[in-house]
């Protein structure tokens, strides 16, 4: 029947819950990391024991977490208890430092401030980890300011893949108002040197030589509100989601508007057909079916809460264009929660299970593709991400 | 010996006491008991200082002996009884935010 792993990365802390096969009994561990902010947990698709998270805080900065039991326990990579001061590495895990060597640092060194002056690169946190589909030990990391960090030793030191803001747009960037976010890493599964990224404010990109060398992908967006609405880049990409199958087809939320790329990336076309309203943070494709999508529309830019008080996650069987609101088992009354951009996931048992978690602390599970919902937990804090183990 | 006191997070995160006492060589300064504390925690590289500049984060803060160091240089000798070990370095955690 296999088994679930849901991990909760929430304003608080961490928190992981467990079920069979039927996804109605949960069992809670947590909070790991308590009182620290976890903007992201996932695990390795190579080893699903190997887990990363990031934890940060406004205090303290970044560290990163390794577990290699499944979550029971964790250390930060190198970061150990030495005995002299020579004993150890000092703890690089959570050093991210910014390229700035003589080939490229000259690129890279500012980008657009909110006032239209160039500001310094600022390392603040990582928002997103995306370990490579054949290493455990290898795993990305999206940062703040927006970057792409690589590691290939399970999280001990990280490298930047500079070619990403020093392909030439890296200056004209410029924060959206959760900061200036790479959100959004992707490989693609059929071509580990195939890359995509995504970044708020300044849109997508794609790499197809493992990293070196970059291209933003925005060609199709238009968003009326900057001053050239089909611009190269400044689209404020909320997020992209892939079916394994068909690598070559992207799905993306935008600020406003839902998107589909059949050419990995070249060209885009709107598809938000007939939702109520198409600004939104996730989306996603279901495991087994790759022209089921989902997204939960969000009243708007300025006010970030259902329709109506009704949260409705809905769902395309058609791969956009033609959607249907699933409602079965979510509240549909006097609830104002928001779901972030990588608060949903999918799992891979047959009866496909569909995760999101909410900023009222919720996280709702369908095990049946949608059609109905129930609350795994409630009460959480404020839920930044979900990611689903399927495990045997 | 010196002793430091660490806020909680910083404690969990050390796994270390809310005290703990470190040998500094040389010269007992802020930035020689920092080298000896991330010498010995190399978690907490990077989560008091900066790990490049080493400016101090902005949410922290460095008492002693009842007085605000935070703005002193980091290379500036810390009161003669901290340097004895008969008083603690604080490392405060600012309270801010919710």
């Amino acid at each position: 029947m296999g088994s679930v792993r849901v991990l909760v990365g929430t304003r608080k802390g961490a928190f992981i819950l467990t079920s069979d096969g039927n996804r109605k009994r949960w069992k809670v561990s947590g909070p790991h990391f308590a009182g620290w902010e976890i903007y992201h947990m996932k695990g390795s698709p190579a080893d699903p024991n190997r887990i990363y998270a990031s934890q940060s805080s406004g205090w303290f900065g970044q560290v990163i977490q390794r577990s290699s039991d499944g979550g029971k326990t964790w250390e930060a990579p190198g970061g150990g208890v030495t005995k002299s001061p020579q004993g150890m590495p000092q703890g690089e895990s959570n050093k991210f430092v910014y390229d700035a060597s003589a080939e490229t640092g000259h690129a890279l060194t500012t980008h657009q401030w909110y006032d239209g002056t160039q500001h310094p690169w600022e390392f603040k946190r990582v928002w997103h980890l995306e370990p490579a589909p054949n290493d455990p030990d290898t795993v990305y990391a999206g940062v703040e300011d927006a970057a792409l960090f690589r590691s290939a030793d399970g999280g001990t030191t990280w490298r930047e893949l500079s070619g990403l803001r020093g392909h030439g747009t890296g200056p004209k960037w410029q924060p959206g108002a959760g900061g200036l976010c790479l959100h959004t890493i992707i490989i693609d599964p059929n071509n580990p040197e195939r890359l995509y990224v995504a970044i708020s404010a300044a849109g997508a990109f794609r790499t197809d030589d493992g990293g070196s060398t970059w291209k933003p992908i925005n060609q199709g967006l238009r968003s009326p509100y900057i001053p050239d609405p089909n611009a190269e880049i400044g689209h404020c990409v909320h997020r992209i989601a892939l079916h394994p199958s068909r690598p070559d087809t992207l799905f993306m939320q935008k600020h406003w508007d839902v998107m589909r790329s059949d050419n990995a990336g070249d060209l885009w076309r709107e598809v938000s057909g007939n939702l109520p309203t198409d600004f939104g943070f996730p989306i996603d494709v279901h495991a087994h079916q790759p022209e089921t999508i989902y997204v939960v529309p969000i009243k708007s830019d300025s006010e970030h809460y259902p329709l109506k008080g009704r949260l409705r996650v809905y769902r395309s069987r058609t791969g956009g264009n033609d959607w249907e609101a699933l409602t079965k088992g979510l509240p549909q009354r006097n609830c104002y929660v928001n779901v972030l951009r990588d608060a949903m996931a999918v799992d891979a048992l047959d009866s496909c299970g569909i995760y999101f978690g909410t900023t009222g602390g919720q996280v709702y599970v369908s095990a049946n593709g949608g059609d109905s919902w129930s609350a795994a937990v409630e009460h959480l804090p404020p839920v930044l991400s979900v990611e689903v183990q399927t495990l045997a | 010996m010196i002793r430091v006191v660490l806020p909680f997070h910083l404690r969990t995160l050390a796994q270390a006491g809310e005290e703990v006492t470190l040998q500094v060589q040389g010269a007992v300064t802020r930035s020689s008991v920092l080298d000896a504390i991330e010498a010995r925690y190399p978690v907490l590289c990077g989560t008091i200082r900066d790990h490049v500049t080493h400016e101090r984060r902005p949410f922290l803060r460095f008492f002693a002996c009842g007085q605000d160091l935070s703005h002193e240089s980091p290379d500036a000798p810390l009161p003669a009884a901290v340097a004895s070990g008969a008083e603690p370095l604080l490392i405060i955690g600012a309270i801010a935010g919710g």
